[in-house]
């Protein structure tokens, strides 16, 4: 009997965690990328990745780090799925240690551990201030291993259109672009794995890579599938504005004792370094004495905001406040964060190791994603989604250095059910007749079709700067529901001008703007799912704020928002779930006293 | 955005795909402070319209982190090998030049074919054996040194600036490069890593191999990571020659 195949869609870290779990259980993975998997937005991670492998003494266990992801979560995710990474973690980084991540070490030679937000425990497992990068190179490494016994085949600049679905909405494969020839070709296969990341793109300039749209979530969204929290965006209090993106400056400069203050005269127009410390303003030490610099992203980032938007204290009347380091020995500074000081010195042109950093908070990270069961699997039967594509740990806000392992913890759980499932469906000997990927194909095509000989004024990338812009001033820190409402008839606006885009590449050769196009679409459905969750959540909850609903409200709102997508009305419905939070009672959520 | 008036000069030879002839456009557009080459083609893909006014089509290029992490943005910038996104425009002599890699085949415009690096890794077995992904306990112990000698090999990006800037890389040696001779002391360190040492250092002997290099030093010069490729080659040239002196006499 042949090998069962699955396919995997994103060669990030949980794609590729995935990919490792089913070629060693004998399974063929397909695996789909934009971009050659080694240069997946995986790599921007910086700080490291959180397991209690309590080696420094200070009582830490896997319990602590399952309190603080969901208290740090504010009580919104599914519990058991959470207790399991937590309690997974301590093996996986020793997995990860195995394939040779070169973690820091201490002076006897085992790994080391910093701190990070939302915990008062050295957690954090490092390999400089590029994490990320190293731990998707060793899942690289290895998948290139499976590749060259031919139990792994890469297509790498393809592009996820849609999934293949019988009359059932059962799964068989999927529908892809070739970024080269521009072709639309399908794939079958026994189960299909979405790890397709982030959806920076949609709030026009963030911390993501060009390839995080959501373009594929989206897709799927419009097929069938659910879309939970999506109104859940993570704003990280520490990026580098730039002209292109906003560059992440990690928490782990805060993490290695990096402070965060302004001045306490406005417009003060002196040199950061000859200001005295007692005419500087640490205003996240000051309300946040207990965690200080390392409270919680959502809760930083208001912090940041209200300084500058209501105290009127931003640097120079400018949206921006130090992060400095100044105060640490230059030595441990490029042991432990070179990475990260590289970027701002060749992106901004100032030593960190001099200078204070000029920082603001910038769109970071989704929540909100797919809507998975326990086992990764969506709603459509033979389809699973794991990493940032899928909605389910990190509850309101997610704890830094909790991505990498999610994405890890993730693929581990999808591929080795998605085998089990692909076995199943082998045995049947079930296939999809052939006409199902025949009219998949032929719908994608009509689409491009028509996006080709489009004959409008609309000019695709003006339109996304609209919807960057709007997106960021509405749906972001602070939300209002009038200004939300004004977010999605824009939306409607933008769809409808959408339908009169005209291409200036009309080849069919390598067309980037093509490619991007399309993406556009699926980013405008799914900017409405955000919006409109976000409208109808009347409370604060982690990362989502309204200041004329401040409270969390577990009484009504601490359930899952499920988004589901109407095709005849062409926009999302939505239902809620009840949250499992059989393991921890909800208690209310405070950094600024003992909880 | 305030625009100071000022503009910036761009040439960029531009060709549609592998088999038709290159050509140059020259586009000029508003300047505004701490611009890079990214955000200038982002800005061209927008209004692609050339200085003299004619419509043209926005520009293919590979680009993804745009924080110098990923290696997808390399290119030909006033010549030189180089990460379009830490390219800043302020420090650019201007007309500025792009140009796609020369010694890759090119896609279309500044995007090139460089799997021929993945293929290299595949070849020199650059992983680490591990028996399997279950839970086997910690790995081999290492001081704070090695970490510190091997991280900085860790980082390299697989961009290709270094084979792109390198005499001796071209069709006539098939010379293997810097970056995959650098990726072979990474993974010969490592103490599980070591396993597949005498493979992977017979896989740089012959045609192409590590003899190839000729010392021009331009890898090193260029690696955008500071990377000491120059002395990853010395050290596993020494390898490599231990290896074949061994083969020698063990045939």
């Amino acid at each position: 009997m042949a090998h069962p195949k699955i396919i995997v869609v994103g060669g990030g870290l949980a794609g590729l965690a995935a990919t490792i779990k089913i070629a060693e259980m004998g399974g063929h993975v397909d695996l789909f990328s934009i971009v050659p998997v080694k240069r997946s937005h995986s790599v921007c991670a910086q700080g490291g990745i959180n397991a209690a492998k309590n080696l420094k003494g200070e009582g830490d266990s896997t319990w602590q780090h399952f309190d603080d992801t969901v208290y740090g979560g504010d009580f919104l995710a599914n519990q058991p799925p959470v207790k399991l990474m937590c309690d997974m973690a301590p093996g996986i980084i020793d997995l990860l240690d195995r394939m040779g991540v070169p973690f820091n070490r201490t002076a006897e030679g085992i790994l080391d551990f910093r701190r990070f937000g939302g915990t008062l425990y050295n957690r954090t497992a490092f390999a400089g201030a590029t994490t990320g990068q190293q731990l998707l190179y060793a899942l690289d490494e290895q998948v290139r291993r499976y590749e060259s016994e031919g139990k792994v085949t890469k297509y790498e600049a393809w592009e996820f259109l849609s999934a293949v679905l019988d009359n059932n909405r059962v799964c068989h494969g999927i529908c892809a672009l070739d970024l080269q020839s521009m072709q639309v070709v399908t794939f079958p296969g026994e189960a299909v794995i979405m790890a397709t990341g982030g959806i920076g793109a949609i709030f026009g300039k963030s911390t993501n890579s060009v390839v995080c749209t959501g373009s594929a979530q989206s897709a799927l969204y419009q097929q069938g599938a659910f879309y939970a929290n999506g109104e859940f965006i993570q704003v990280h209090p520490t990026s580098i504005p730039g002209e292109d993106k906003l560059r992440l400056m990690s928490e782990s400069a805060r993490g290695e004792g990096g402070r965060v203050w302004v001045p306490k005269t406005p417009g003060d127009k002196r040199d950061p370094k000859s200001i005295p410390e007692s005419e500087r303003w640490f205003f996240l030490e000051e309300w946040y004495p207990k965690y200080g610099n390392l409270v919680p992203r959502d809760v930083a980032t208001r912090a940041i905001h209200k300084v500058v938007y209501e105290h009127h204290l931003g640097i120079d009347g400018q949206p921006m406040v130090y992060l400095d380091l100044t105060h640490i020995d230059r030595k441990i500074l490029d042991r432990k964060l070179e990475g990260i000081l590289e970027i701002y010195e060749k992106f901004v042109g100032d030593d960190p190791r001099d200078t204070p950093m000029k920082i603001f908070p910038g769109m970071h990270y989704t929540m909100g994603g797919l809507w998975v069961d326990f086992k990764q699997r969506t709603n459509i039967e033979g389809l699973y989604a794991c990493g940032e594509a899928d909605y389910s740990i990190h509850g309101a806000n997610r704890l830094g250095a909790n991505s990498l392992m999610s994405c890890i913890y993730g693929g581990f759980i999808a591929g080795p059910d998605a085998m089990e499932y692909a076995r199943g469906v082998h045995k049947s000997g079930r296939t999809a007749p052939q006409h199902v990927f025949e009219s998949e194909r032929k719908r994608q095509e009509g689409i491009n079709q028509r996006l080709m000989t489009n004959d409008g004024t609309e000019n695709p990338f003006l339109l996304w700067r609209e919807l960057g812009d709007i997106m960021t001033k509405n749906v972001t820190v602070i939300r209002y529901n009038k200004n939300i409402a004004e977010t999605d008839a824009k939306l409607v606006e933008l769809l409808e001008r959408y339908r009169h885009v005209n291409l200036s590449d009309r080849s069919l050769w390598a067309n980037t703007s093509f490619v991007f196009a399309r993406q556009l679409y699926n980013m405008l459905q799914l900017a409405r799912v955000i919006a409109q969750g976000a409208g109808m959540r009347n409370e604060s909850r982690g990362a989502h704020y309204k200041p004329d609903f401040p409270e969390r409200d577990d009484t009504n709102w601490l359930k899952t928002t499920k988004a589901y997508f109407a095709a005849d009305a062409d926009e999302p419905r939505f239902e809620f779930d009840a949250v499992d939070t059989s393991l921890i009672t909800p208690r209310p959520r405070r950094y600024d006293a003992a909880s | 955005m305030a625009t100071n008036g000022k503009t910036i000069a761009i040439k960029i030879k531009r060709q549609d795909n592998a088999d038709s002839k290159p050509r140059w456009e020259e586009f000029e557009l508003p300047h505004r402070p701490n611009m890079n080459v990214t955000s200038v083609l982002m800005e061209i893909a927008a209004k692609p319209v050339t200085r003299d006014g004619k419509q043209t089509t926005p520009v293919t290029y590979d680009s993804n982190c745009l924080e110098e992490v990923c290696g997808s943005c390399a290119m030909l910038i006033n010549g030189r090998a180089r990460m379009a996104c830490s390219a800043l425009i302020d420090k650019l002599d201007q007309p500025l030049t792009l140009e796609p890699f020369s010694k890759f085949p090119v896609i279309r415009d500044l995007s090139v074919d460089r799997s021929v690096l993945f293929e290299n890794l595949k070849r020199v077995k650059a992983w680490v054996p591990v028996d399997g992904t279950y839970d086997l306990g910690a790995g081999p112990r290492q001081s704070a040194a090695e970490q510190e000698e091997a991280y900085p090999l860790s980082r390299c990006i697989s961009c290709c600036c270094c084979m792109e800037a390198c005499p001796q890389f071209n069709e006539k040696t098939g010379f293997v490069g810097a970056a995959t001779i650098s990726q072979v002391r990474l993974f010969n360190t490592h103490p599980t890593g070591k396993a597949l040492k005498v493979e992977r250092l017979q896989a740089l002997m012959g045609d192409g191999g590590i003899q190839e290099c000729g010392y021009a030093q331009n890898c090193v010069e260029v690696c955008p990571k500071d990377i000491p490729l120059t002395k990853s080659i010395a050290d596993v040239g020494g390898q490599v020659m231990w290896q074949a002196v061994k083969d020698f006499f063990r045939t």
